[in-house]
């Protein structure tokens, strides 16, 4: 196949039989910064609580495209591209920070910019002893930074380099939205950042995040100390095709599923064999009154926000690449946490993360895919769990919401 | 240089202490790795960047012995991860006794990760940071805190530093 016919979405693939040259080609890569990255979508890139103080600011990125967002003077929320207007370079170095005197200075000329982005100076504009200098019609007001659109939704910030980005909650749809403010349903403090960088392309991660198909299978973890099972009551929770919730209620199981489950005799299933020598690992506070204990929440295409037991966090899904991602997870509580919400927080936090007792192989899983799928690009998967339409469910055993991520890539890829 | 009130006897066992403790997870006898911490302790793994600013997030934060035990069980009956061999390299730690009994103690590592491909690469660099007590005549972790340098974790992280 040459390179230019990878742009076509192969007769024989739909929705639930995926090419693997998604994964591995660096045209479809291309097309979707241009398409998804600059196309009509909102990327995470902060949280309201990392930008607290007038002047702070966060480096993060949209795709390939670096972005930093920040607080201006008058506390409204700011981004723009982080990219000299003059020549290129990049304009703040730093991961995060203050900016005390709220000016961005770009290292290179000197090009000092605001907290939105306008340039504010550019050193010997009027040239040194008459000699040099811009010309007379030089317009500071010409030069300043790409902005970033940005939204504020319930204390978490988002980006798009498109005016055709439809507002944020026709975006996300009403049935996520309503688990969206179920999590922020209050100010939040920030725990911390770590991060994980996978050797696979991220909609490896993006299908994983959307299936709960895995969630019992692949972590032992979860399985056997009863924190979900595919029998336990919950549901898909799909919006406008790629947008998607996971939920379940902890200790709350369909009996006639678990019997089936018992029959399958699974790796998975080994309820008694393990118990923990510190139960307060798990011990944790049902803060929720809807009982449920586990959310995944998908936002096309960087978000995912979770809440597992008393865990919450934000994960940003960062392409790096046609075969790697980075992971980025900001775990958070809320501002009223008492100390001892606080202490369960950071203990289950040993579920999450780089190192999580439940997420860590999801890293692992979508290296698992990269590595096997490399040299069978016309090849396609199987995704039939549960039909084949993309609607929501209101059961766990179903792969309906990838297939739903797939047809609205599709939509927003023109494939 | 040793720190006052510290004899060449205690820098000694000090030094052996942290040579035993990468030794072990280096030769994967996890199952003693709990042993070098006092019943109720506290390890915890955090990037520097949360340590720096104050954040509390860590990647693996365990109050108890028990705790740690249960990550080694998770690894070795639940977690899913290719093979994987650790090698520790350590420098010296500089101590000084903190209080009656307590040593504060403060060394560099790097840890090299080699799997089943046969490639070492360096997988984690940052230092330790210890308060260690004797129990039962045994020197032992109170607390020990990993702090990475090496944020972009590969992979995943699933035996302990």
């Amino acid at each position: 196949m040459t390179s230019s016919s990878r742009t076509q979405w192969p007769e024989n693939a739909d929705h639930t039989a995926v090419p693997y040259f998604l994964f591995n080609d660096q045209d479809i890569y291309n097309r979707e910064q241009r398409k998804i990255y600059n196309g009509p979508a909102w990327h995470f890139l902060a949280l309201e609580a990392e930008l607290l103080e007038l002047g702070s600011f966060k480096s993060t990125f949209i795709g390939d495209t670096p972005v930093v967002v920040t607080r201006g003077q008058d506390s409204e929320i700011y981004a723009w591209v982080n990219r000299c207007a003059h020549r290129g370079a990049e304009v703040c170095r730093h991961r995060h920070g203050i900016s005390e005197d709220g000016t961005f200075t770009c290292v290179y000329h000197q090009w000092a910019y605001d907290a939105k982005g306008d340039l504010r100076g550019v050193p010997f504009q009027r040239g040194l002893a008459g000699k040099g200098g811009y010309p007379k019609d030089f317009d500071k007001t010409k030069h300043s930074l790409r902005k970033v659109r940005v939204v504020s939704y319930c204390g978490v910030i988002f980006g798009t380099l498109s005016d055709d980005t439809p507002d944020i909650e026709t975006y996300m749809g009403e049935d996520v939205s309503y688990f969206f403010k179920r999590i922020m349903n209050r100010p939040v403090e920030v725990l911390g950042t770590t991060r994980q960088y996978i050797k696979g392309n991220w909609k490896f991660y993006a299908e994983n995040a959307k299936d709960p198909y895995h969630a019992s299978l692949l972590h032992l973890f979860h399985a056997t100390f009863g924190l979900y099972r595919s029998s336990q009551e919950g549901a898909t929770v799909i919006n406008n095709d790629y947008h998607t919730v996971l939920w379940a209620k902890g200790g709350k199981e369909d009996e006639a599923a678990a019997e089936d489950v018992k029959k399958d005799k699974l790796r998975t299933y080994q309820e008694g064999t393990y118990t923990l020598n510190d139960p307060s690992l798990l011990a944790g506070k049902q803060e929720f009154d809807d009982g449920i204990s586990l959310v995944i929440l998908t936002l096309f295409p960087s978000l995912v926000l979770q809440q597992i037991q008393n865990t919450l966090a934000v994960r940003q899904v960062l392409p790096k690449g046609k075969d790697e991602f980075e992971l980025v997870w900001t775990c958070f509580g809320y501002t009223d946490d008492s100390e001892e919400m606080r202490n369960i927080r950071l203990k289950q936090g040993n579920l999450i993360g780089p190192a999580g007792l439940i997420s860590m192989e999801d890293g692992e899983s979508t290296e698992l895919c990269q590595k096997a799928i490399v040299s069978d690009g016309d090849r396609t998967n199987v995704i039939l769990m549960s039909g084949s339409d993309t609607e929501s469910e209101d059961h766990l055993v179903t792969e309906s919401a990838i297939r739903g991520l797939w047809k609205g890539y599709r939509k927003m890829m023109e494939l | 240089m040793s720190g006052e009130g510290i004899t060449q006897e205690l820098k000694h066992e000090v030094d052996d202490l942290h040579n035993r403790y990468v030794q072990c997870i280096d030769d994967d006898d996890l199952e003693s790795w709990p042993d070098f911490f006092t019943e109720k302790c506290l390890y915890r793994v955090i990037p520097r960047e949360n340590e720096e600013v104050g954040l509390p997030a860590a990647v693996m934060w365990g109050d108890s012995k028990g705790m740690l035990q249960d990550r080694v069980v998770a690894l070795r009956n639940a977690n899913i991860y290719q093979v994987q061999w650790y090698r520790h390299i350590i420098s010296n730690p500089c101590i000084q006794l903190v209080s009656d009994g307590v040593i504060k103690a403060q060394s560099n590592y790097a840890v090299f990760k080699t799997c089943n491909d046969g490639e070492s690469t360096v997988y984690n660099v940052g230092k330790y940071v210890d308060l260690i007590v004797r129990d039962n005549g045994l020197l032992k972790f109170q607390e020990r805190s990993v702090i990475f340098d090496t944020h972009k974790i590969t992979t995943l992280m699933v035996i302990p530093i």
